[in-house]
């Protein structure tokens, strides 16, 4: 039911084109040349799917959108969907053949941040514009890309005023995945809770594979800290909630998190488990805006009532894809320059998760932020804050004044 | 005062948890000399046999302690019958099929299931030690861990079978020449070790969680037990489990849970460097 492509059904579907195409080469394929190629990179398999499942279907679901409308310039959309297995390698692999090969008008995908920083010099050298829609730690800072998702100072800076102000704490303890993203993003948890006149007990990191949190659980009761932060990443790291509502910490110090329910963490526990947690992102599936149920809607009839459920990188892709459709449209082309030129005018897309508008000076997003809490395995948004700027980006990349840039910078959070 | 309880405890669970994760591979590496490379695998078809008993409304304790032995030691039987029992005494052999086995586990469980974590939830609730909150569960680990040592060491040290396995495991044909099929011991003797990796695999069930992948997680920390324990099936777990969980948590607590892994492994190089053949192989000998 769920259209994916694997690598095995890719490589016949290559195979059976090749075939095809040897046939009257010789006759030039008109239908073929008029289709606009776009590809979607995502771990369609392994560890990451939790994640990019959701994000493929979005994919799908705003190529078919455009495309039953029309296409874009009178021209269909053919999408190419690589499955990357939740191997970084693949992802360079992939790049380059959609880059070269396919020589797709753009990508949309890459999940963490190894995999963009892995596609992001590829697509670059081979001038393909490339689209990421995850939430990150902030600090891209290239004209190539353009960034659909929330930085720390999107979300982040929001929910720890609130939380400490809500549950009338000032320390905090964090947990946090080994990996650039947790480390990052630790630091700028500490940031803010300084800011706010808090202080930070502990952090501790953990490696990607780590799902025995005991000795960590007793650690955190002899700190006793007000608020525990869970900054813990993908599968593994999903038994700590378990482990800490077994020890019945649930009821004693609440938490926060800014990655909890990204792999529908809400739905896989029991409400006993994930009941009150709070996370922040740029979109909740049950944000109550006439476009959002009007997308969920049309999304469980394409996929199916039991499809995961959609996250903010899937409702970005969503915009991410209309955003570069709205690009196209203006520029009146699919050259890479003249999207980009487009885009930079400060277009935005009003889709399921508000409005989203380019930034130019830092090509990531102005963006909708809600701050929720798991209720009964979904989400109950408590508080919304309208149009947030990408401020940690901003403060380090101008691509006005220098369009050249192309780094990650690694922003220098200041405590 | 609670402090030493809690901690005491955590050090407890976690040579608990070794002893689990390894005493199967104790069995069937450290007694048959089979490198059973999809040990991780036997592990994981125990985690999913508990959560899809649990989720089929069976009672979680007779899922983890009768239903997930009894089906990975079917399943550990059957694949005794089909490939190992070729390949005794030839260890390349062994490890390429045994490997080949956890890949096409893996494999098989993700079509069936998915590759998503699913679990169940801890049961038995929590318990207050001054002021601190302990994990019931622990203590059920716990218990299951020291019973299951207990009766394995007694089914070898008292039972008649204990005692014609491990003759086999010596010497087969001498054992042979005795008058026993010697086929049938190394097939039971498997089965016993996969039955053993199934109860890890359902007791770690409700911690941790199930995913396909999930036994790359157990397969080295138990071969890193088993080696570093030596020949002693029962003793040398028991002995490397608490030398190197007693590490694992003592780093964790005085510094972070990357070093507390850390720790665990550099332990166990010193270790087999010190005892290239194990605790019990300098240290205990003759017990089991």
């Amino acid at each position: 039911m769920i259209a994916r492509i694997n690598r095995r059904k890719f490589l016949k579907t290559a195979a059976a084109g090749g075939v095809a195409a040897t046939g009257p080469w010789f006759i030039p394929d008109l239908y073929a040349a008029d289709e606009i190629k776009v590809a979607g990179i995502h771990d369609a398999s392994g560890g990451l799917d939790i994640y990019c499942t959701p994000m493929i279907n979005c994919l799908v679901l705003a190529v078919e959108d455009i495309n039953a409308k029309g296409g874009l310039l009178g021209r269909k959309i053919k999408l190419i969907n690589y499955d990357t297995q939740s191997n970084i390698q693949l992802y360079t692999q992939y790049a380059t053949e959609a880059a070269t090969k396919d020589r797709v008008a753009v990508v949309m995908g890459g999940i963490t941040s190894a995999s963009r920083e892995a596609m992001r010099p590829i697509l670059d050298r081979f001038k393909t514009l490339y689209f990421y829609n995850t939430l990150y730690e902030g600090g891209v800072c290239d004209r190539n890309i353009f960034i659909v998702g929330t930085t720390p100072a999107q979300t982040l800076e929001k929910m720890i005023p609130y939380v400490m102000k809500k549950w009338s704490g000032k320390k905090i303890y964090t947990l946090a995945a080994d990996y650039i993203y947790g480390q990052v993003t630790a630091k700028w948890v500490k940031k803010y809770c300084v800011d706010n006149g808090g202080e930070i007990l502990a952090t501790d990191f953990f490696p990607l594979d780590a799902n025995s949190f005991g000795p960590t659980i007793t650690k955190i009761q002899a700190a006793k800290p007000d608020i525990v932060m869970s900054v813990l990443v993908g599968g593994a790291h999903m038994s700590f909630y378990r482990q800490w509502a077994a020890a019945g910490m649930k009821k004693q110090i609440p938490m926060a998190s800014t990655t909890f329910g990204l792999g529908n963490e809400q739905a896989v526990l029991t409400p006993a488990e994930g009941d009150g947690i709070i996370a922040t992102y740029g979109y909740f599936p049950s944000i109550q805006t006439p476009a959002n149920l009007e997308f969920i809607k049309r999304y469980e009839t394409r996929f199916g009532k039991n499809a995961p459920g959609n996250i903010e990188m899937s409702a970005m892709t969503y915009q991410g894809f209309n955003l570069w459709a709205e690009g196209v449209t203006k520029a009146g082309s699919i050259d890479r320059m003249k999207v980009i030129e487009a885009l930079e005018t400060g277009l935005s897309f009003d889709g399921p998760a508000g409005k989203t508008t380019i930034d130019h000076a830092t090509h990531h997003c102005i963006i909708d932020a809600y701050i929720a809490e798991a209720e009964n395995q979904k989400w109950k948004v408590l508080e919304s804050f309208p149009q947030q700027k990408p401020l940690d980006t901003s403060a380090v990349c101008n691509l006005i004044k220098n369009p050249n840039d192309h780094q990650q910078y690694i922003i220098n959070v200041k405590t | 005062m609670d402090l030493a309880v809690i901690v005491l405890d955590q050090v407890v669970t976690s040579i608990a948890s070794l002893v689990l994760i390894s005493i199967g591979l104790a069995v069937i590496f450290g007694m048959m000399r089979v490198i059973n490379l999809a040990h991780g695998e036997f592990i994981m078809l125990g985690g999913y046999t508990v959560v899809t008993a649990v989720n089929a409304g069976i009672n979680l304790w007779l899922a983890s302690l009768i239903l997930a032995p009894l089906v990975v030691g079917v399943f550990g039987l059957i694949i005794e019958r089909t490939i190992i029992r070729f390949l005794y005494g030839r260890m390349i052999d062994t490890m390429l099929a045994t490997w080949g086995l956890s890949l096409a586990l893996v494999g098989a469980v993700t079509m069936i299931f998915g590759n998503t974590t699913s679990g169940v939830s801890t049961p038995l609730g929590s318990m207050r030690v001054g002021r601190y909150e302990l994990s019931n569960y622990d203590f059920a680990l716990i218990g299951i861990a020291a019973a299951t040592t207990i009766a394995l060491w007694a089914a070898l040290r008292f039972t008649r079978f204990g005692i014609i396995a491990r003759a086999t495991m010596q010497n087969a044909q001498m054992v042979a020449s005795l008058g026993v099929n010697s086929n049938h011991v190394y097939a039971i003797t498997f089965a016993i070790g996969a039955a053993l990796s199934g109860l890890a695999g359902g007791m770690i069930a409700p911690l941790s969680g199930v995913v396909p992948s999930m036994g790359a997680q157990y397969v080295a920390k138990a071969f890193i037990t088993v080696i570093s324990g030596g020949s002693a099936v029962v003793a040398g777990t028991l002995l490397s489990s608490t030398l190197l969980g007693s590490l694992d948590t003592g780093a964790t607590f005085l510094t972070r849970p990357v070093f507390g892994e850390v720790s665990l492994l550099i332990g166990a190089i010193i270790l087999v460097r010190a005892l290239p053949q194990g605790i019990t192989g300098s240290l205990f000998k003759g017990s089991i």
